[in-house]
């Protein structure tokens, strides 16, 4: 009933929000780049953000001169967090507006509502999220973490450093969670855990009332085992969780919780307190200390206005991405999306953490993968660090998927199967 | 955890020569000095332990200022900032002008922070305080470590306060439960001490009892794990209960604002959820001017709130009245839409004011936490939902009942012409009823902000659930809407355990689809005339 609602006001409010989404064409001519973020609905908490960084590069980049001598121009649509309508909005940058590039969608169900529109009309798009895998697509290029980039690491730490032997996955119902979770119960189930001490909960979208399931979670890890909490949560629904496991006295001493949807954006609306010592993974962090990061922070609080802004793992994503574009467009001299596609697997762009991320052939970048413990001012205090891993579009954990690889470069295949030696997967 | 063993080793070392001159240290009190410096969690762990090896004589507030992150250092040199504000050197213990330039907090990590806690139970023992030492005795239960029997049952012999004695008997027999070498009798004995605390701590310290015990052991560690565990399934049914009254609760304040509007009115308002989600954000503005302003009333922040929520969330309500909704009386179809509409307005309004990210709305100190009641965990934010509740509850059946206002609006629902006849301004109560019910959505929103997000979306979350506690409840009558809430609240988290929360909603739906075929009026359905109207 919720979602029609969603559906049906977001088309109606789209109409009205969008007619303000244009910058002024410049005299000169100029490049478009389409920008595809909600900024109404459920969605514009996270996206919006998205939405504003992606104008400061660009701004950046024209102050430098542009790409290829020519001026870009940023074209802002809003997809109202609604999935049909995130379809309809990238035709309209592609075809209406010709963009060169899009950057867009936060949700999985976004980008595959997307994905056909893109292949159609043979565009690219830089998909700026962590999300779970089991993808690589011609026209998409993910700077987000693939499982392997955020899940596995972070549970090979709770094994190693907190000795976790008893283990809650926690989600929201959708696909990423429930994907998420395969890959991690098939993980743990090969190292040894018994399948008595794994407990998958799901909770539906926007769920408030946790006292059950964190009382659960506390009755859980009464069987003399160490145990941690893996959240997959999503969204709003974070927000009273924390304040639950806060309230119920779950201490991250006694049982951690490691979230990889909770960033700094989500704890800025609760009192971190205390939640202090319960961890999160990411590719980034605001408090990571380099030259590149601090250099990042201060442009986007001067950019917007306000000292207190916050940066997040996604907002570096498009930071590579767009860098990882723009020296692509410059090797293959030309705005041409199939040159630009060609052109990029290989493309190396420096990353906030003092690494270099580098664009692979399976459309995925290298990332290093941090551990972060939420700190009392709701920052995160990085206690762990791995070097550049290599993003998996096919996990290697799941039995149906562990023989294919995305190979753009050479095998021209987003599902080569390595066993049979043929395109098309399964 | 070898660090936390070898640590509790030279706690015990530490207790037996406390006043063992520190002298001879100070070589080894510079190396922790230097590791405090070093920004590595291995090293801060070693440096605590090297302070409670020597007895270093700031050993303990040193530690103490790690685990609250007020420990500076930086440059070869280390600071205790005091909770006052001020800065003492940590070596001398010696007061600092001002904040030595260039020092950062010691970082911690959980490991680190386990050492720093058994650290501070241990000294914790020691302590002159007896809710300190029954602390530390509960710390050491958690620990378990067969080095620390000694100091424990030193500290038992010694003891002379009830509490502090019980939480070290049971420290004492969370180690010789597990301690392969002490006389079967004694581990008995403990069982018997761990069955009788009987929580879920006794339980994790009962189930992780190694392999090694004989037949006589098994069978009474068997027997204590069932008497616990049947103890606890019993609890637990209670504190499902608690639980469905807390959501019951929460669905009564978010529905009850609407069962005037809806209810009473016959308004199908879209935009209720709205009001909630103003009422909170209220709560946000309010606490912000507070914070800014008189700092010193933000334990009252909430209770400031309130009126100003009643009065926002009403005033919009009232505008919202004579601005829209008179216009459509008797079109229910486009009542809903224009409503609906106005929802999305004020929604993206406050989002655009006050931006897409969540606000935080901080929790007074009464609010925060939980205790125990029996086995009840009982969290103090949902107790005093409840209670507010039942009070918005009492209050607005008093106004419908016992004040002129009331008297008038129920008038004007059951026969508005005839009302009117009696020259009662039937434009002016329908304006003040609507205003009403949305100042109690106001209401609720000040509550909600306590346990949900506050957020443009706020509202949303909520408005379904309010249509289906005052249809389920009956339309028309509060009483209902009481019964609704709470038998909903209750349904869902006894079903919640056995079904998961994605199913246990759905399973509700189902239920109440079925019982709204049966009793379409719902509940409590009002009879007579003013039904037909």
């Amino acid at each position: 009933m919720n979602t029609t609602r969603r559906v049906i006001l977001g088309a109606a409010l789209a109409g009205a929000t969008f007619i303000g989404g244009y910058l002024p064409g410049a005299a000169q001519e100029t490049i478009k780049v389409g920008i595809l973020h909600s900024l109404s609905g459920t969605m514009a908490i996270s996206e919006t953000t998205l939405k504003d960084v992606m104008l400061m590069l660009i701004e950046e980049q024209n102050k430098k001169g542009g790409v290829l001598g020519k001026k870009l121009e940023a074209v802002v649509v809003d997809p109202a967090s609604n999935w049909p309508l995130f379809a309809e909005k990238a035709r309209e940058l592609i075809a209406k507006e010709k963009v060169s590039a899009v950057f867009g969608c936060w949700t999985s169900v976004s980008r595959k509502s997307v994905l056909p529109v893109f292949k159609e009309l043979n565009s690219i798009l830089f998909y700026p999220v962590q999300y779970e895998g089991e993808e690589s697509e011609r026209n998409v290029f993910y700077t987000g973490a693939a499982p392997n980039q955020q899940a596995i690491p972070a549970v090979d730490y709770l094994a190693k450093e907190e000795k976790v032997q008893r283990w809650v996955l926690a989600g929201t119902d959708y696909v990423y969670p429930r994907t998420t979770n395969k890959i991690l119960e098939a993980y743990l189930l090969a190292k040894g855990v018994a399948k008595e001490d794994i407990l998958i909960n799901y909770t539906p979208f926007g769920h408030s009332d946790w006292q059950t399931i964190v009382s659960d979670i506390k009755k859980f890890g009464t069987a003399g085992k160490k145990t941690a909490v893996v959240s997959t949560i999503n969204g709003d629904a974070n927000v009273p969780f924390y304040k639950e496991l806060g309230n119920q006295g779950v201490k991250a001493t006694d049982i951690p919780v490691v979230a990889f949807s909770v960033g700094e954006e989500e704890l800025a609306g609760i009192d971190t307190k205390p939640l202090v010592g319960h961890l999160a993974a990411w590719n980034y962090f605001q408090s990571v200390k380099t030259p590149e990061n601090e250099a990042f922070i201060k442009q986007w609080q001067a950019f917007k206005k306000d000292p207190k802004a916050v940066t997040n793992d996604p907002m570096e994503a498009h930071v590579i991405g767009f860098a990882m574009w723009v020296k692509a467009v410059e090797k293959a001299k030309s705005f041409d999306p199939d040159k630009v596609i060609d052109a990029l697997p290989g493309i190396e762009a420096p990353n906030l953490t003092g690494g270099v991320s580098k664009m692979l052939p399976n459309h995925h970048i290298t990332k290093p993968v941090l551990i972060g413990e939420i700190k009392a001012d709701g920052q995160f205090d990085v206690v762990s660090k791995t070097g550049l891993v290599a993003g998996d579009a096919w996990s290697k954990e799941l039995p149906e998927s562990k023989d294919l690889i995305g190979d753009w470069v050479e095998k021209k295949c987003g599902n080569f199967n390595t066993k049979t030696g043929k395109c098309g997967g399964v | 955890m070898p660090l936390l063993d070898r640590l509790l080793r030279i706690l015990l070392l530490a207790a037996t020569m406390a006043f063992a001159p520190a002298t001879s240290h100070s070589q080894s009190a510079d190396e922790a000095f230097s590791r405090l410096n070093a920004d590595s969690f291995s090293d801060t762990a070693r440096a605590v332990e090297i302070l409670i090896a020597t007895a270093h004589p700031q050993a303990a507030p040193i530690i103490e200022a790690l685990a609250q992150s007020r420990l500076l250092a930086g440059g070869g040199s280390v600071a205790i900032r005091t909770p006052a504000g001020g800065f003492i050197d940590a070596r001398t213990g010696q007061a600092l002008p001002a904040e030595p330039p260039g020092l950062s907090p010691v970082r911690l990590n959980n490991n680190l922070r386990r050492v720093v806690q058994a650290a501070l139970g241990g000294l914790g023992l020691l302590n002159p305080d007896p809710q300190l030492r029954a602390r530390a005795a509960e710390a050491v239960f958690k620990s378990r470590d067969v080095s620390l029997l000694p100091v424990v049952e030193s500290a038992i012999a010694k003891e002379t306060d009830g509490r502090a004695r019980a939480a070290l008997r049971q420290a004492q027999a969370a180690i010789l439960v597990a301690k392969a070498d002490a006389p079967p009798f004694d581990r008995l004995a403990a069982m018997d001490v761990l069955r009788e605390r009987g929580d879920q701590e006794a339980l994790a310290t009962l189930r992780s009892l190694p392999g090694d015990a004989s037949p006589a052991l098994k069978e009474a560690q068997s027997r204590a794990i069932t008497e616990i565990e049947g103890k606890l399934a019993l609890w637990r049914a209670g504190q499902n209960l608690w639980y469905g009254l807390s959501l019951g609760s929460v669905l009564l304040l978010a529905a009850i604002g609407l069962a005037i509007t809806f209810g009473v009115m016959g308004v199908i308002n879209m935009a209720h959820g709205e009001m909630v989600m103003l009422g909170a954000y209220t709560t946000f503005i309010v606490q912000e001017i507070i914070r800014s302003s008189f700092p010193g009333l933000l334990e009252w922040s909430l209770a400031i709130a309130l009126p100003a929520a009643f009065l926002v969330a009403g005033l919009v309500g009232i505008a919202i009245e004579r601005g829209v909704i008179r216009f459509l009386y008797g079109r229910p179809l486009e009542t809903l839409l224009a409503t609906w509409g106005i929802s999305l307005i004020l929604q993206q309004a406050v989002r655009t004011a006050f931006g897409p990210t969540n606000r935080e709305v901080g929790a007074p100190a009464f609010m925060s936490g939980a205790f125990e009641l029996g086995g009840l965990a009982i969290t103090w934010n949902r107790l005093w939902i409840i209670v507010f509740a039942a009070l918005v509850f009492g209050a607005l059946l008093a106004i419908l009942r016992l004040t002129p206002i009331g008297l008038q609006m129920r008038a004007v629902t059951q026969n508005r012409r005839m009302a009117s006849a009696m020259g009662i301004r039937t434009g002016r109560v329908d304006a003040l009823t609507f205003g009403l019910g949305s100042g109690v959505a106001g209401l609720a929103g000040v509550a909600l902000s306590q346990i949900d997000n506050v957020s443009p979306n706020l509202g949303q979350s909520y408005i379904i659930d309010s249509f289906m506690v005052v249809v389920f409840g009956g339309v028309g009558n509060l009483w209902g809407t009481l019964v609704g809430a709470m038998t909903l609240g209750i349904a869902n988290k006894l079903l919640e355990p056995y079904a998961g929360a994605v199913l246990g909603k759905i399973a509700l739906l189902v239920l109440i689809i079925l019982f709204i075929q049966k009793r379409p009026r719902g509940l409590f359905a009002l009879k007579g005339r003013a039904v037909e109207a």
